[in-house]
């Protein structure tokens, strides 16, 4: 089955084409960060505006690249949630009535589902039952999934999302938007004895987060620490440290609490070179398997969402002809495969 | 020419299949569902005429302005058919398109057409029917405060849309009496884009998929605050 997948939840337009037998043929995404840059964040209305432009040109340009014509298609795959309602809808409209026009089933994906499943288009996917840490810029949660479609939430963050972090404390060191990578940059050369920021949450049982308060703990560090540059990757590392030791411990948690030895981590995040250390130690140490998508799947991406909706299709899934996009939408409503 | 027409800039949400002139028309005042009904429509439309997907010839959309969300919606259907049928695509103006509604129903054919546009500004066109045709526009469409909307020294004006009803007093005053009547209730249909996209098919005026676009006419949209992170 050979399916395209297409992904317009945030601030980046993505389009793949994925083959049940063959693999990912081709992927692309557009980002659109410059856009947002000069306003410190996404600005809903220019994320629109900017998928409605970008994504036939995207989609052209993957097909092509996937030698791939309508008559090779089986499905489309589209975003559907959680997300930027207006994001969404230019996705929805645009894949449901292509799929409608070359008459052939769509499926509504549910964005963090096309996360957790992104391991699975590397060489050696993971098998079922794990632990999941789905960590980006919108998402923080800690999901036990038993198998397709079949997951159980463990822990979410109840407040800022680990990314949104790194972006807030990012842009108070004077970094650009999205500062997340540029503070793992800073941190490189911070001294990690100088400053320790609180590890939030891990003093009492549970798996759910808060990040919030460590962006103030930046905050009253730079007003009573200095301004200086040195202060900067200071704070820099012990703020990257906290993060990274806060996810681990949860993880840690987490394996331990389900009784599984798998552990997958997904999202824009899973991107950080600390976190993906600091957890393959602590498979090394739980005996525990732990897989990333290459860094590329981690952010967001059409390819993810062609696979999961190639799955939902393969076992029969069809959605009527409406356009879905729901910008509050729980995993826990998905339904379970196989 | 067989043409499917769509307008989904208000409130309201239509589609329309016009076959060599003969039209049929669906449209149902629905906020916030019309995600939920386009295609619905377009099918129901199609298999009352008999028609298979593959027959339609040319699309015609209303790409604006109007509701930003709403002029996407109908821009992303019409893409998406366009490019998986690879057929042209008219972009019809959705106030061209109610200036049409008043002549067609109203036999009104110099109107003032203009949305509520939030933020004290309204969406303003100027329209007049030739006796041969439809309705053309005077003026450039635009956004404006509704003191300023431009309306033409002389003739008489029928005023239509939802800024005569938000801003009926100040467009009343601008007027004055040759106003000769209002109709705020009345919505862009899928018919008058059908009927205005069909003259402009038949004069090669179309374009691609992925060229067919809303105009929004208000591009100052980053004075909110930014929605925190992706």
């Amino acid at each position: 089955m050979r399916v395209l997948g297409i992904e317009t939840s945030c601030d980046e337009t993505g389009v793949a084409v994925y083959d049940s037998r063959a693999g990912l043929l081709a992927h692309a995404v557009h980002s659109q960060v410059s856009l947002h840059a000069a306003f410190g964040g996404v600005v809903p209305e220019l994320a629109s505006r900017d998928h409605v432009r970008k994504l036939l040109p995207l989609l052209k340009t993957v097909m092509s690249q996937a030698r791939t014509e309508a008559a090779d298609l089986d499905g489309v795959a589209y975003t559907a949630g959680p997300g930027l309602i207006g994001a969404l809808l230019v996705g929805a409209a645009t894949a449901r009535s292509l799929a409608w026009a070359w008459d052939m089933p769509a499926v509504a994906v549910h964005h963090m589902e096309g996360h957790l499943l992104a391991p699975m288009l590397e060489p050696e996917p993971p098998e079922f039952p794990f632990v999941a840490l789905l960590v980006s810029g919108g998402h923080t949660q800690l999901v036990s999934v038993a198998g397709l479609g079949n997951y159980q939430l463990l822990g979410e963050s109840l407040d800022d999302a680990a990314g949104e972090a790194f972006d807030k404390t990012a842009k108070l060191l004077g970094l650009a938007y999205p500062g997340g990578p540029a503070l793992a940059a800073l941190a490189r050369a911070g001294d990690p004895h100088r400053f320790r920021f609180p590890r939030p949450m891990t003093n009492r049982p549970g798996l759910d987060f808060s990040f919030s308060g460590l962006k103030t703990f930046a905050i009253n560090t730079l007003r009573t620490a200095g301004d200086d540059d040195q202060t900067r990757a200071d704070i820099a590392i012990a703020f990257e440290l906290a993060v990274v030791d806060t996810l681990v411990l949860k993880c840690r948690r987490a394996l331990q609490q389900t009784g599984l030895n798998r552990l997958i981590i997904a999202g824009g995040v899973g991107a950080n070179a600390r976190l993906r250390a600091e957890l393959d130690a602590l498979g090394a140490r739980q005996a525990a398997r732990v897989h990333y998508p290459r860094p590329e799947l981690c952010t967001d991406n059409g390819a993810m969402i062609a696979f999961a909706g190639c799955q939902r299709l393969l076992a029969g899934e069809r959605e009527p002809a409406v356009f879905r996009a729901a910008p509050r939408w729980s995993m826990e409503e998905l339904a379970a495969l196989g | 020419m067989n043409l499917l027409a769509v307008d989904t800039s208000t409130e309201a949400c239509s589609c329309a299949l016009w076959m060599e002139g003969a039209c049929r028309e669906i449209f149902e005042l629905a906020p916030r569902r019309h995600g939920e009904l386009l295609l619905g429509m377009v099918e129901s439309l199609l298999a009352d005429a008999e028609m298979s997907r593959g027959a339609l010839d040319v699309l015609a959309f209303g790409r604006g302005p109007g509701s930003f969300t709403g002029v996407r919606i109908a821009t992303g259907m019409v893409q998406g058919i366009a490019f998986a049928l690879d057929i042209p695509v008219a972009p019809v103006s959705s106030l061209q398109a109610l200036a049409q509604g008043v002549s067609r129903e109203l036999q009104r054919d110099s109107v003032l057409a203009g949305f509520d546009a939030r933020m004290q500004e309204v969406y303003w066109g100027v329209y007049r029917k030739a006796p041969e045709g439809v309705t053309e526009p005077l003026l450039a469409e635009s956004v404006c405060p509704p003191a300023s909307a431009p309306v033409p020294q002389d003739g008489e004006w029928f005023g239509a849309g939802s800024a005569w009803s938000s801003y009926r007093d100040t467009l009343v005053d601008a007027v004055g009496d040759r106003l000769a009547g209002v109709d705020a209730e009345r919505y862009p249909h899928a018919q008058d884009v059908a009927v205005i996209g069909a003259v402009a098919a038949s004069q090669g005026r179309v374009v691609t998929a992925d060229e067919a676009l809303p105009i929004y006419l208000r591009d100052t949209v980053t004075r909110g605050k930014a929605s925190g992170n992706p």
